[in-house]
């Protein structure tokens, strides 16, 4: 995903990587060794300084035929006498000057936040020369209101909530936008202890489960599971939307037989002997979005700077925490009471993918959780079929337009383009649910494909 | 004497009591020795040490609160940043939140009172709104504020305000409705002006009654806060309590409920030493 156009080497089809990683095999050594911040600046200059040379040569041929003749080092020198290439490469690096540079950014303390939240005490928010503050925030319901009243200038969500909010569904219609997905995977199915020997969905009956929030990819793939398994999960099992923190607590006393939530929890309840982890999410779809970061499309358009700074940050971010080897540093430092307040081995396991599972086990799956920013339009879809497919969503929806207004796979793509990273190709993505492939150009094919359903 | 032996004794009992308590509670707590099979220890590693010992995680033990509550208390102002500050700063927070939420419902409702208790007109009128918004728990004020204000600060003090106007309305329009008819007929009578009048005589005499309308809404006001910041999060011992919720320590959560009750306690000492001051022998 993070591929340097500049580099001859660099394969441009997307095939993945040996690793497991979203990047082709020749890029790998790259990508998993060098520092991001060292690497950076060596990139954007390399954008500027093709950026002038096209401006001052715009028929490539005579580029080409006076590098020949003068020589890169003497061109550029030339070039720089008259135009100040330093001085743009800074200007580049910076953007304009952000409107506003206090920032309030809204999060949850679940490991899904964990670009927004490490690029605090990691510094990527003010390497873009943003002062911004990260606030906990008690629940999704709580951090949609912050965010509609505008105390919060961007904010972590589930990735549905922004295409409910512009919907209308479930608050008033407010346009939202999604410029960057937080992390894929990340989640998994806890039971209480007690179900050791329920390991089958079909003997789920009767059972009380918790998701955290009605607009979540949490909700859906609960829903998409036992319903595969011929439970309607209206009827047959019953969910109910639970703070995440408050998952284990009411796993322990008994209140509840298991939840599909965001870790820490899944992991915590592990810690805590009170709870295994039946299934990660990634087993039901490997890939699949959970978290985001959202802005209104009025702070975008008002502070294009500060958003294209902010968006930068996280993109940043993002792709540091892509890096394995860089996990076990990030565990530490979203740790602490001011961010996920948690104990650090647990966080540590959810990141680096080596985990107790709850029976006595050790697993190991590096791709537990993976970051990934690109705001698939696909994924979009998808979850507007499910908010279809379970009542949510009433009426006809026009599924690509919704999708492309609100996850701006064109703005991550430019943006990534100007930071020197290569955006993937945005129609080329398969989404395979549960062994089922999904395709975005017949949405309401898909939800009649479905034997349970509300619609 | 008789009196003195009695506060002895009350006091040595409510030792016994506290004694008896941590006692069972320590004993209750105890950690058992190590029961379930036999784990591997890289799995042990990875858990808590009641999981790896195939248990849950048990409550803590009185000795883990006592230290709990003594590293709390040994640095009560720290800021490590703006979602972890230290317990003193959080019960400022909700201090001065509860402060002025409840002066502002002081400042309606007893002006307010006064209008309800001096007209039954007004008073009937009133009433069945009184009655219907009492009871709302202040949990389900706090969606609507949420919405229609737009502002967490401000949503929290008006759920404080909403909650602790109601106690403060009724005692003081009580207090003046129930003013002694002769001690009016007196002022009538000495044709003391209607302002002189409410001032002089209706004021000092409804003032026991009003001053016990704001105690019992100042305890509203302390309990409603820590829901409220539970909700809201951000600052204040209720965000503290979630925090800690969030982390499943236990011993955090029962440092702060005993904090929660001391403060609650100084509160209501604080205004039953006012309303001695302004009650009166008959």
């Amino acid at each position: 995903m993070f591929k340097d156009p500049f580099d001859p080497k660099a394969l441009l089809g997307r095939g993945g990587c040996s690793c497991g990683g979203n990047h082709a095999q020749a890029d790998h050594a790259r990508l998993t060794a060098a520092a991001v911040p060292a690497g950076e600046e060596d990139r954007w200059n390399r954008v500027v300084d093709a950026a002038v040379l096209r401006a001052v040569f715009p028929v490539d041929a005579q580029r080409r035929q006076f590098l020949k003749t003068v020589g890169a080092a003497t061109a550029m020198a030339a070039i720089s006498s008259v135009l100040p290439l330093g001085a743009a490469r800074e200007a580049f690096a910076q953007g304009g000057a952000p409107e506003k540079k206090d920032l309030k950014v809204g999060f949850i303390p679940i490991t899904c936040a964990t670009p927004i939240i490490m690029a605090h005490p990691m510094g990527f928010y003010s390497k873009q020369g943003l002062n911004v503050e990260v606030v906990k925030t008690a629940g999704w319901a709580v951090i949609r209101d912050k965010s509609l009243a505008r105390e919060y200038d961007a904010s972590h969500m589930l990735s549905p909530m922004p295409l409910a909010i512009s919907l209308g569904v479930g608050s008033n219609p407010v346009p939202w936008t999604m410029p960057a997905i937080e992390n894929i995977n990340g989640q998994a199915i806890t039971l209480a202890n007690k179900h050791k020997d329920k390991r089958n969905p079909k003997d789920w009956k009767g059972f009380r489960f918790a998701v955290p929030f009605d607009y979540s990819m949490h909700n859906y793939l609960l829903r998409y599971y036992v319903a595969e398994a011929g439970l309607d999960p209206d009827k047959d099992i019953s969910i109910r939307s639970v703070p995440p923190p408050e998952m284990v607590a009411n796993l322990r006393a008994d209140n509840i037989d298991g939840y599909l939530g965001p870790d820490p929890f899944n992991q915590r309840a592990v810690f805590d002997g009170i709870g295994f982890i039946h299934l990660l999410t990634k087993e039901l779809w490997d890939g699949h979005p959970c978290c985001a970061f959202t802005v209104s499309k009025e702070f975008a358009t008002q502070n294009p700077n500060s958003y294209r700074a902010l968006l930068k940050a996280i993109i940043d971010a993002t792709a540091y925490a892509h890096k394995q080897e860089n996990r076990k540093e990030i565990a530490k430092a979203i740790a602490p009471a001011n961010y996920l307040n948690q104990p650090e081995t647990v966080l540590e396991q959810i990141l680096t993918g080596t985990y107790a599972d709850g029976l006595g086990g050790v697993k190991k799956d590096p791709n537990r959780i993976d970051f990934d920013p690109f705001p698939w339009n696909q994924f979009a879809i998808w979850i507007m079929t499910q908010m279809k497919r379970w009542g949510q969503l009433k009426g006809d929806v026009d599924y690509a337009k919704v999708a492309s207004e609100v996850y701006l796979a064109t703005d991550t793509a430019n943006m990534m383009k100007e930071m020197g990273l290569t955006p993937p190709d945005p129609s080329k993505k398969t989404i395979v649910v549960m062994g089922k492939p999904f395709d975005p150009a017949k949405p309401a094919e898909y939800v009649n494909s479905f034997a349970i359903k509300r619609s | 004497m008789l009196k003195n032996s009695l506060g002895l004794r009350a006091g040595l009992l409510s030792v016994l009591i506290f004694v008896a308590i941590v006692g069972i509670w320590q004993v209750a707590t105890m950690p058992t020795a190590a029961s379930g099979p036999a784990m591997d220890p890289e799995y042990a590693k990875l858990v808590g040490a009641a999981a790896a010992a195939g248990s849950k995680s048990a409550m803590p033990t009185p000795a883990d609160i006592g230290a709990t509550i003594w590293k709390h208390l040994a640095d009560p102002f720290y800021v490590r940043g703006s979602n972890d500050k230290g317990i003193g700063i959080q019960l400022a927070y909700s201090l001065g939140r509860v402060l002025l939420g409840f002066g502002l419902a002081a400042v309606v409702a007893i002006p307010l009172g006064f209008l309800i208790g001096m007209s039954p007109l007004v008073y009937r009128a009133l009433d069945p709104f009184i009655q219907i918004l009492k009871p709302v728990s202040p949990l389900a004020w706090m969606p609507l504020a949420l919405y229609t204000i737009k502002d967490s600060a401000i949503s929290s003090i008006f759920v404080i305000f909403i909650c602790s106007i109601w106690p403060m309305l009724i005692n003081t329009a009580f207090g003046v409705g129930s003013v002694r008819k002769e001690w009016l007929n007196v002022a009538r009578t000495l044709e003391v002006g209607p302002f002189r009048t409410a001032f002089k005589v209706i004021l000092p005499a409804a003032a026991p009654t009003i001053m016990t309308g704001m105690r019992i809404s100042v305890g509203i006001a302390w309990l409603v806060i820590v829901a409220a910041e539970m909700l809201v999060g951000g600052t204040g011992i209720g965000y503290f309590v979630w925090n800690e919720w969030n982390n499943l320590s236990i011993a955090n959560i029962v440092t702060a409920i005993l904090l929660i009750g001391l403060v609650g306690l100084l509160l209501d000492q604080g205004l039953a030493y006012l309303a001695k001051l302004v009650t009166y022998p008959e």
